[in-house]
């Protein structure tokens, strides 16, 4: 491994380094006392966003909550890739129950807890995309409905990568999955499908909702720590690049997400009662093209047979995803 | 105290006396009745600290239950029917994680064709969850029953069903003693889980086994049943002893010594069955019952004594297993020689049990004339009729209709 040397300066991603903060506003993730609580020694994939989402989340959580935090997780990669017993990454008390009822168990969690007097222990409710807005859509529902005191953490890296690739409610369009492959007059994942489940869970008018991406492992830390400010049901939507499902290079994973958010595929916001209050604007737009060329899961959009109205098409989400968070400033 | 009152809210109010610290309730007929007098319960306070959930689905009730059972609290929920298969998944999730929740189950038929009504098609098809299944006789039982499940699931870490017939028991008015609060506390210590979501001491619970240990997980769920069929009936005399009423155990023989016709069944049908059977001893014939309570573990030993040299065993069922017969059958016929025992398939979709019926089907049995396999009072006529509509031709409609339209029923009775 070649030698990382530290950089004592500004890096060029408007980040600061942490050496040049006061301890109390270092990231968690660069505190001495973070709890590791996904550790090392897991079978996730290299490059894995959703394995890099779940250790920040979570040391966030517990950093938040003073270590007084429960985990209740859906099947999937994280819940497969992390604890085939004996063995186990999780250095929290960790529950799996089913794939569908995450939000629920997590409910009920919340209420054993209440009941017991425990309510100093918070409860997250973590899955996949699969998980979340496909077959535990239902209870994420009745978990918002009820404003169970939950926080829900979709890690969303857009099909079912557990299973080998196959389309979810939240794969975007034109995107090539095993169920959606790149053949036909329109390839990959149709258009006008999938749902926005930030958007939904807005709709229920719970106290917050927040979207964010493993680019900017600060913002996600922080929004893991404001959602435990509030009490009842809240929502993180946080995108996660799979480098075997979409096909990108492990070491590009951030890279990608970032293209997500600055070509404004990806919207990343606030959201509380139902109402936007914050969003993190573009900084240097790109075109989605940028962000669609990185992946194979797209290659069928370009070259010889490629498809530039698709292309467009696409562009057409950002667009208005732009003109509709205010993405740009001045726009 | 002894009060007149609805089987739901005699089961209710016996489940509070259990302190349940998590109830998770969503409607479903003809459960309802229970939930609700629990809701009353937790609202007013008299049942606190609980927390009372009203889930989106029943998928979701038994799962609210799992996640309250992992941090150490006693969870309890009801349902029926369609509700019970909805939950399926995280039934057989709550035997496997090991969660020692009690659960009503208000039994009722399953569709198609849609049927609000009792049988024991519903619970009979969790048979295989790894849940210790208790059949209730009577709304005494049933209450009785939920006090036992609680300590015989803590104990061993086994969630337990409690079965009781859909409208005959839930929504029957009978006299029922409820005991009182300082006497369940006395009977029924605080739930001492074996496995805790904890943060002091963090644990993974529910985490992936291959074939390397699997098997040896799902035999000792096997092994921890096999000590139900020890902890049931020592429960039950332990109850006996604090409350002073035998309720529960494995199995209710009545009369059965030097029966050589015995009838076996489960639930409430059992007191039409000990009627009839009175009145047959009446007439000097040696005939008796044997209510099973305990279906899960099944007790093939009490089974075995009980039915003893009895030349005929007549195992009444209220489910059916499309394309072989009776259920609970394959079991006995574990218990005695299988050649002494025929199935009659009764009471599907509430049609009621008559002793007129019985008694028909019982002379049949002594007169050696009962059929292997017996449908009770199956209407032929109306099966003659669509077998032939549907041998006339291609598109003959809705089965279900055409019998209703047969019948010139205009709305669907019981009995």
């Amino acid at each position: 491994m070649p030698l990382q040397p530290i950089k004592f300066y500004q890096t060029g991603s408007f980040v600061v380094g942490n050496r040049l903060l006061d301890p109390d506003e270092r990231a968690v993730q660069a505190r001495i006392d973070r709890t590791n609580s996904l550790n090392c020694g897991h079978r996730a994939c290299q490059g894995c966003g959703e394995a890099l989402g779940a250790r920040y989340a979570l040391d966030a959580a517990m950093r938040a909550t003073g270590n007084q935090m429960v985990a209740v997780n859906a099947t999937g990669c994280l819940e497969v890739f992390s604890t085939p017993y004996p063995e186990t990454s999780w250095r929290i008390p960790w529950l799996h129950s089913l794939f569908g009822n995450a939000p629920a168990v997590a409910t009920g969690v919340a209420a054993g807890l209440k009941a017991k007097g425990r309510s100093d222990v918070r409860v997250v409710g973590q899955g996949g995309d699969g998980g979340t807005v496909d077959i535990g859509f239902g209870c994420l529902s009745g978990m918002f409905e009820r404003n169970d005191d939950v926080l829900f953490i979709c890690y969303d890296n857009e099909a079912y990568m557990n299973t080998g690739v196959q389309r979810s409610g939240a794969t975007p369009p034109a995107a090539r999955t095993t169920t959606t492959p790149a053949i036909g007059p329109e390839p990959g994942n149709v258009f006008g499908q999938g749902k926005n489940v930030p958007a939904i869970a807005m709709a229920h008018e719970i106290p917050y909702v927040a979207t964010a991406t493993v680019a900017d492992l600060r913002d996600l830390e922080y929004k893991v720590t404001r959602a435990m400010d509030f009490r009842g049901a809240r929502y993180l939507h946080v995108l996660v690049p799979c480098p075997l499902g979409w096909g990108s290079a492990s070491g590009d994973t951030i890279r990608i997400a970032r293209l997500a958010k600055e070509s404004g595929l990806f919207p990343v916001f606030e959201a509380e009662g139902g109402e936007v209050t914050d969003v993190s604007k573009i900084r240097r737009r790109v075109p989605v093209e940028d962000y669609l060329r990185l992946q194979t899961r797209y290659a069928h959009l370009f070259g010889e047979h490629g498809h530039p109205g698709t292309v467009a098409r696409i562009q057409a989400v950002a667009d208005r995803n732009i003109r509709r968070f205010g993405l740009v400033e001045g726009e | 105290m002894l009060r007149q009152v609805e089987g739901s809210r005699a089961v209710a109010d016996a489940v509070a006396l259990c302190r349940p610290e998590v109830v998770c309730a969503y409607p479903i007929s003809p459960q309802t009745h229970i939930v609700e007098a629990l809701a009353a319960h937790v609202k007013s306070g008299r049942l606190s600290p609980c927390e009372f959930v009203t889930v989106e689905s029943e998928f979701a009730a038994m799962s609210v239950a799992i996640g309250a059972s992992a941090v150490g609290a006693r969870a309890y929920t009801a349902t029926a029917s369609q509700g019970l298969l909805y939950m399926a998944e995280a039934v057989y999730n709550a035997s496997g994680l090991g969660l020692p929740i009690v659960m009503t189950v208000a039994n009722r038929a399953i569709g198609a064709p849609i049927n609000i009504w009792n049988d024991h098609s519903d619970s009979m098809s969790q048979r295989d969850s790894g849940w210790i299944q208790l059949y209730a006789e009577t709304n005494q039982e049933a209450a009785d029953l939920h006090v036992q499940a609680f300590r015989i699931a803590e104990e061993l870490s086994l969630p337990v069903m409690v079965c009781m017939d859909g409208f005959i028991l839930t929504h029957a008015w009978e006299q029922v003693d409820t005991p009182s609060q300082e006497e369940v506390d006395a009977f029924l210590p605080a739930y001492e889980p074996r496995q805790v979501l904890d943060p002091a001491d963090p644990v993974s619970i529910g985490a992936m086994v291959g074939p390397e240990a699997f098997t040896e997980v799902r035999y000792l769920a096997h092994a921890r049943q096999m000590q139900a069929l020890e902890l049931i009936p020592d429960v039950a005399s332990r109850f006996a002893e604090a409350f002073g009423r035998n309720s529960g155990g494995l199995v209710h023989p009545y009369r059965t010594d030097d029966a050589e016709t015995i009838v076996i069944a489960l639930g409430s049908v059992l007191g039409t069955i000990k009627d009839t059977v009175d009145e047959m001893r009446r007439d000097g014939v040696r005939m008796g019952v044997l209510g099973i309570t305990s279906f899960r573990p099944f007790p093939l030993d009490a089974v075995r004594t009980a039915v003893g040299e009895a030349r005929h065993v007549v195992v009444l069922e209220k489910a059916l297993a499309v394309g072989i017969g009776g259920i609970v059958t394959a079991n006995v016929r574990m218990a005695v020689t299988p050649e002494r025992v025929s199935t009659v398939i009764a009471g599907l979709g509430g049609r009621a049990i008559t002793k007129a019926s019985l008694h028909r089907m019982l002379a049949d049995a002594i007169a050696g004339r009962l059929e292997p396999l017996t449908f009770l009072d199956l209407n032929h006529e109306l099966i003659g009729n669509e077998l032939a509509r549907m041998a006339a031709g291609r598109r003959s409609g809705p089965m279900a209709e055409n019998l209703l339209r047969d019948l010139g029923a205009v709305a669907s009775r019981i009995g």
